[in-house]
């Protein structure tokens, strides 16, 4: 189609579109949608020499134990113990408020003693970080709830805050040692 | 023009597509600003274990990535299958970790340096003792803020 006018001819766009989807499909083949996501942890600072003292303040019954060696089974509190019961198992250490005399008197002391051996499977112990970190998120949403009325991940930063101190998340890894069998 | 014709053949009339190139370029942009290229070459394999109870990693820029797995298949003739520790774009051992976050430090704002965090991403199948040594590391380092890497997933 010509123009009647005398000037700049048309400048034909129809590969514009097969421009652009060269690009389109360029960007979709390179793109990585993934985001990062782990399970957050923080680790305790090199220990100075002082340091050793308060250790024996805590009372032995507030510290749950959680041993993982290298066949990646789990004693916990001294009995074998399968994964799948950790997180009711430490559910019920937390919350025992004195109940049983042998177990944590409060949340607030409660601290879960992780040890792993050297030659555990990352993923048996990311399984158990994680249950531990589950056995505190089911705690804190069942605390807001009946506090706020709300799930832990939806209350503002001062409730938050007072939940965390309600349940404080103390998971403690002791210094690497070698538990029983070879790498 | 006549709503009601009645003359013979009816023709489909011709879809325009004259905005085709327009809805394209949208989704190009969009692509384009939330691709992100890969920046260092992997030469371990790692699948991240899967776990349910995790939270994104925010500030991309302040987050420095330590890699753990066995290497993959071209780079097995000459570094075996055992595991192995990778920062930046090398193979690094244990010792050199301490120098990384030095490295990763100087070139953050000073400001920044308490909120980096370090990203393990390990192997699923990689043993306990190497990242007992790499977190020991980090801590003589002082670079406490760590996170595992996983992915989501339940057992």
């Amino acid at each position: 189609m010509a123009s009647k006018r005398r000037g700049l001819p048309e400048i034909n766009a129809g590969s514009m579109a097969d421009i652009a989807f060269l690009l389109l499909i360029f960007f979709l083949v390179t793109t990585t949608m993934d985001q990062d996501t782990g399970i957050a942890r923080k680790l305790p600072p090199m220990p100075e020499e002082e340091l050793q003292e308060d250790d024996s303040q805590i009372h032995a019954k507030n510290i749950y134990t959680v041993l993982i060696n290298s066949h990646n089974q789990l004693l916990v509190e001294g009995e074998l113990m399968d994964i799948s019961q950790l997180k009711d198992g430490a559910k019920k250490f937390i919350n025992n408020n004195g109940i049983d005399p042998n177990s944590s008197e409060n949340p607030e002391k409660a601290i879960i003693s992780l040890q792993n051996d050297r030659g555990t499977e990352y993923m048996t112990y990311i399984r158990v970080q994680n249950e531990l970190a589950a056995a505190y998120t089911d705690l804190r949403n069942n605390a807001s709830l009946n506090e706020f009325g709300e799930r832990y991940a939806d209350l503002n930063k001062t409730q938050m805050k007072e939940i965390r101190k309600m349940y404080p998340q103390k998971i403690s890894e002791a210094e690497p040692k070698n538990i029983g069998g070879d790498e | 023009m006549s709503k009601f014709r009645k003359d013979g053949k009816k023709r489909m009339p011709a879809i325009s597509t004259a905005s085709l190139p327009d809805i394209v370029f949208m989704l190009l942009f969009f692509f384009m600003v939330t691709t992100v290229m890969r920046e260092t070459t992997l030469f371990v394999s790692v699948t991240t274990p899967q776990a349910t109870e995790i939270k994104k990693l925010k500030k991309k820029s302040l987050v420095s990535y330590i890699y753990i797995g066995s290497p993959v298949k071209r780079m097995q003739s000459s570094y075996g299958t055992a595991a192995r520790i990778q920062l930046n774009d090398a193979f690094a051992s244990v010792d050199e970790i301490q120098e990384f976050i030095a490295a990763e430090r100087e070139a953050r704002d000073e400001k920044e340096i308490p909120y980096m965090t370090t990203s393990i991403k390990a192997d699923e199948t990689v043993k306990m003792g190497i990242i007992t040594d790499v977190k020991q590391e980090l801590r003589k380092a002082n670079a406490l803020k760590i996170n595992y890497s996983t992915r989501k997933g339940t057992y």
